[in-house]
């Protein structure tokens, strides 16, 4: 299993956010997190990434114990297994869209690999930005940097919080290919949280999440 | 992570270039302080080495020290002839090297002397003779590179001891040097003296000395009376300073003054400038210069104990300057940290993003703390390179710098340790900013961040 999640719940001060959240996904057992906005897919991932610590449940990532990692523990996981795009956050300002991209790859592979970051930036129409800063691109740009900066390193698993909400109905069918196709041959699984429904036609499982609390499995 | 903290310092290359900049000058103050503290402290006392004792006419005894020991000063009078005799004939005294001031060649003194001058510093004949002949001269090893001098050439000597055309006299054209000899470099003031006989010096400002005859006096029109005046403070030539001629005529050798010997004299004598003198043995360190300002009109001083003075003086505005150029440099450190601050909140998100994409917290507490310490190095190397920059542009274009004797591009190894110290001072001033990596909450800071 590449991801393994029993009986999750997260509450914030302000109240729950999850509640009683069960996954399972293996190896290329690609995932859509659907639901709308305050639904905790933000939460969620967060959790799965060790960012937060769950209050109650586990989270096993690889077969290893996420849920009860503890600081650099978490940290260390997270490096080995877990490539992330996030929402807003998407490149480091100070370099260039290719030098995050062999930044990413250092810390995550020990090694630089120009050449499949250069084929990564290409599949994903960027090819023509890589000098750029990250103020400069556009948002979509940004965002298909952003998966490309996740994928370098060739996770295990790949979350994606909104990977395609900046973009157009084609760049967005494009990213949403480009991640399959990707995910297909480094052995990478992905969970793309969205609130989307578009990317339900491209993604095989989904996952809905529903305010507050309440959450729906369909296989 | 290199690359990271110099994309950072890139990202905002004005704030960068100013603290460099701030750094560079606290840091350039620095090195220029120990240069000189440094390069003149050895130079006072490399120069004054092997003298005991200087007699000269009354003054200060700095300026006697300044004068005839550094090349520096005017000299503050003349004393007779008859003075070298005196201390020659005293059994505690080793050696005594008269010195004849008044002259300059191209700002380079011509010093009339012996060759005990030679003996003192060390000095040899690189090339050609001593002087032997009236009108012979010697030049010091950069004096000789600066004239690109050779052997049997001729020069004027000008009056006065500095080569400005405002303050230099007329040229004594009547009598050229020929150079006879080129002195090998000692690394001390004789580098930089054109030596001749004190015979010479009087020839070139018409005192007959061969036969005792005074009617040159007035030739170049140095007619004074030695009066009243001039025996009761011992400034020969006081009255001077009212005439066309200036400052330099202070110098002049031979000119009338006062016998301190025979309380009164009127009329030209063959004088000396100031005489050199090393013991025999210690006891001469008590009595020599008791008798000396006791028993004549002519004042004894002790380099060592001016050198010291000075140095003592010169260290206490060093040392002001020094604590000054700390605080600089402390200012330094303080806006790299409130640049540091400043970036920091914007760049929160970039730090957390950093952490998720693997990047531990020492690895980017140690790639800001980098960001400080290579501000600081290039701010130190900055200011290196500048000090010794301006010591050698101020070696060329200031003669008294020059005169010194500073070597532009000697590295002190307190050099090394200002150095470290500001590295150490960069590095200070990155911890707090750093150390925010620590506190950083991942979730919330990536859900901000935009
Ligand atoms: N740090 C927080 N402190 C308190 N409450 C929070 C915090 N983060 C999220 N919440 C709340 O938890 C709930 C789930 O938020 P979350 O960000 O996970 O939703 P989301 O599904 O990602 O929404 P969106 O699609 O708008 O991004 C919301 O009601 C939100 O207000
Ligand atoms: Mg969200």
């Amino acid at each position: 299993m590449v991801l393994e999640i029993r009986g999750l719940a997260h509450d914030y001060f302000s109240g729950t956010a999850l509640s009683q959240i069960d996954l399972s996904l293996g190896k290329g057992q690609h995932s859509l997190l659907l639901g709308p906005s305050g639904s905790g897919k933000t939460t969620l991932i967060n959790l799965i990434c060790g960012l937060l610590t769950p209050q109650c449940g586990t989270i096993r990532i690889c077969g290893e114990d996420m849920g009860a990692a503890r600081g650099s523990e978490a940290d260390d996981i997270r490096r080995r297994h877990v490539g992330i795009v996030f929402q807003t956050l998407r490149l480091v300002s100070a370099l260039s869209l290719f030098d995050n991209l062999l930044l990413a790859q250092r810390l995550q592979r020990g090694g630089k690999d120009p050449a499949t970051a250069r084929a990564l930036v290409a599949a994903l129409g960027i090819e023509h930005r890589i000098k750029a800063r990250p103020a400069e691109l556009s948002q979509g740009e940004a965002q298909r940097a952003a998966i490309a900066r996740a994928l370098v390193g060739e996770p295990a698993l790949l979350v994606a919080d909104e990977p395609t909400s900046a973009l157009d109905g084609e760049n967005m069918r494009r990213v949403a290919d480009l991640l399959l196709e990707n995910a297909e041959r480094t052995g990478t699984t992905l969970l793309i949280a969205t609130h989307d429904e578009r990317l339900k036609d491209v993604m095989p499982n989904v996952v809905e999440l529903t305010p507050p609390g309440a959450q729906r499995r369909v296989a | 992570m290199i690359g990271l903290a110099f994309a950072y310092l890139r990202a905002h290359p004005l704030t960068t270039a100013l603290n460099i900049l701030l750094l560079g000058i606290a840091v350039t103050m620095l090195v220029l302080l120990l240069q000189f503290g440094r390069q003149v402290g050895d130079r006072l006392e490399q120069d004054a080495a092997g003298i005991d004792l200087v007699v000269g006419a009354k003054g200060s005894p700095l300026q006697l020290i300044l004068s005839s020991v550094f090349h520096v000063d005017q000299p503050t009078g003349n004393i007779p002839l008859s003075s070298q005799q005196l201390l020659k004939r005293d059994p505690a005294v080793e050696r005594v090297i008269p010195l004849a001031l008044g002259d300059n060649f191209r700002g380079y003194r011509i010093v009339g002397t012996d060759e005990g001058l030679l003996g003192l510093y060390g000095g040899s004949i690189e090339m050609g003779s001593l002087f032997d002949a009236p009108l012979e001269a010697v030049l010091g090893a950069s004096v000789a590179a600066e004239m690109k001098a050779t052997l049997g050439q001729k020069f004027l000597g000008s009056h006065g001891l500095s080569g400005d055309a405002e303050n230099g006299g007329s040229d004594h054209d009547h009598a050229a040097f020929e150079t006879v000899g080129i002195l090998a470099p000692t690394g001390t003031v004789l580098d930089r003296l054109i030596l001749t006989s004190v015979e010479s010096v009087w020839d070139v400002h018409g005192i007959a000395h061969d036969h005792g005859s005074q009617e040159h006096a007035d030739d170049d029109g140095h007619a004074h009376e030695g009066d009243a005046h001039d025996s009761a403070d011992g400034h020969a030539h006081d009255d001077e300073h009212a005439d066309d001629h200036g400052e330099e005529e202070i110098a002049a050798v031979g000119l009338p003054g006062t016998n301190p010997l025979q309380a009164r004299s009127a009329g030209p004598q063959r004088e000396l400038t100031a005489l050199l003198v090393q013991y025999r043995n210690a006891s001469a360190a008590i009595r020599v210069p008791a008798m000396i300002n006791r028993q004549t009109e002519m004042q004894a001083a002790v380099p060592a104990i001016e050198t010291a003075r000075l140095l003592s003086l010169f260290g206490a505005s060093l040392d002001g300057a020094r604590l000054f150029a700390w605080l600089l440099a402390a200012t330094g450190g303080l806006a790299i940290f409130v640049a540091l601050l400043n970036v920091a909140r914007a760049r929160e998100g970039d730090l957390a993003l950093l952490r998720v994409m693997g990047a531990g917290k020492m690895r980017i507490f140690g790639t800001i703390l980098l960001e400080g310490v290579l501000t600081a190095a290039a701010g130190a190397l900055l200011g290196i390179a500048a000090a010794h920059l301006l010591i050698g542009l101020a070696a060329n274009a200031f003669a008294t710098i020059g005169d010194l004797g500073i070597e532009p591009f000697a590295f002190d190894p307190l050099e090394g340790v200002i150095f470290f110290a500001v590295l150490g001072i960069g590095a200070v001033a990155a911890v707090i900013p750093a150390a925010r990596i620590f506190s950083i909450d991942l979730a919330r800071t990536l859900a901000r961040a935009t």
